[in-house]
């Protein structure tokens, strides 16, 4: 039952990215084109917040619930994050989304992205297979 | 009340409720954000095949399914119980640019002339919606992380890494848009 709470937080960060757009392959088309502001404002304030969040709970040492102290997981640099990271761009233009994203667009009823989204999974098992042979 | 709802959101308020999704999972049990790692978490649960990448406690990480189930119930809600009624408020020079590509639908979040089943047995439907899905797949697990993981959650710690991350997914992005899609519409 304690993972119930996540499930809650899944359905406010799905109707966000519903309700600001963040999920549409137009914006996301408009973006790659920068013809407006709408991804760029998004972004870059939710890094923002998110920037001024952490530092708070990393100075005032504020706890979770249960009273653990916070931890995050520092991301380690390889090649991947380059790699990777292009190969995932083209995707992005492609299909308007990111994993997230998938699910909300779904959700909000096209239904033909499920196919996307197998394909997704797909892709995350082939590098799961490749993965020693890859530069990393 | 219900017509602020279902009106689009500005760019400030979805970027703020975005944003403060870190603390909240961090608060509420030391979870970052992130997606991309749950296709690895239904690869280790469905179909293991004994590759190491696989063979870890994913049952510590259950919270990450609860999690995406939610955003597949706010998709709903967002997309129908607090469906926009209009089409999206898009720059009119993107509009007239994918026109010009051959787009045609703009009243929904995604063209429906693109996305649909019977698009999928087209070579340009297939690359967009089965080869996009693979490299949204492969390319984020390859990265260690997708924009939730590396440009919200990496970005907000601080951590370069992710930055390196979040320029490569836009040259990707821009490549894409700006040399291959172009070719791809016209298929």
């Amino acid at each position: 039952m304690k993972n119930l709470k996540y499930l809650f937080v899944g359905i406010f960060f799905g109707i966000i990215l519903v309700k600001s757009e963040v999920i549409s392959w137009l914006r996301i088309q408009e973006m790659f084109r920068f013809q407006s502001f709408h991804m760029y404002g998004v972004i870059g304030t939710a890094v923002l917040v998110g920037i001024i969040s952490v530092q708070l709970i990393k100075r005032l040492n504020i706890k979770t619930i249960e009273g653990e102290k916070v931890t995050i997981m520092p991301k380690q640099f390889s090649k991947g994050q380059i790699y990777g990271g292009l190969l995932f761009g083209f995707g992005w233009a492609l299909t308007g989304a990111c994993p997230g994203p998938l699910f909300a667009q779904i959700g909000s009823g096209f239904a033909v992205v499920i196919i996307t989204l197998l394909s997704a999974i797909g892709g995350t098992w082939v590098y799961g297979y490749l993965r020693e042979r890859l530069p990393h | 009340m219900i017509d602020l709802l279902q009106s689009p959101w500005p760019w400030y308020v979805g970027g703020i409720l975005i944003g403060l999704t870190v603390p909240l999972l961090l608060l509420l049990g030391n979870k970052a954000l992130g997606i991309s790692s749950t296709l690895r978490q239904i690869c280790a649960v469905c179909v293991p095949a004994d590759i190491e990448f696989f063979k870890y406690d994913w049952k510590k990480q259950i919270w990450s399914l609860y999690f995406i189930g939610g955003i597949l119930i706010g998709g709903f809600i967002g997309g129908y119980l607090l469906k926009n009624p209009d089409a999206i408020q898009l720059s009119s020079e993107t509009i007239s640019d994918l026109q010009a590509l051959g787009v045609k639908d703009f009243s929904g979040i995604l063209p429906s002339d693109l996305f649909r089943w019977s698009e999928l047995f087209t070579l340009r439907g297939f690359i967009l919606m089965v080869v996009g899905g693979f490299l949204v797949g492969f390319g984020t697990r390859y990265a260690g992380g997708c924009t939730s993981g590396h440009s919200i959650m990496g970005l907000s710690n601080l951590q370069w890494p992710s930055l390196v991350a979040t320029i490569c997914f836009m040259v990707g992005g821009l490549i894409m848009t700006h040399l291959i899609l172009p070719y791809l519409l016209a298929l």
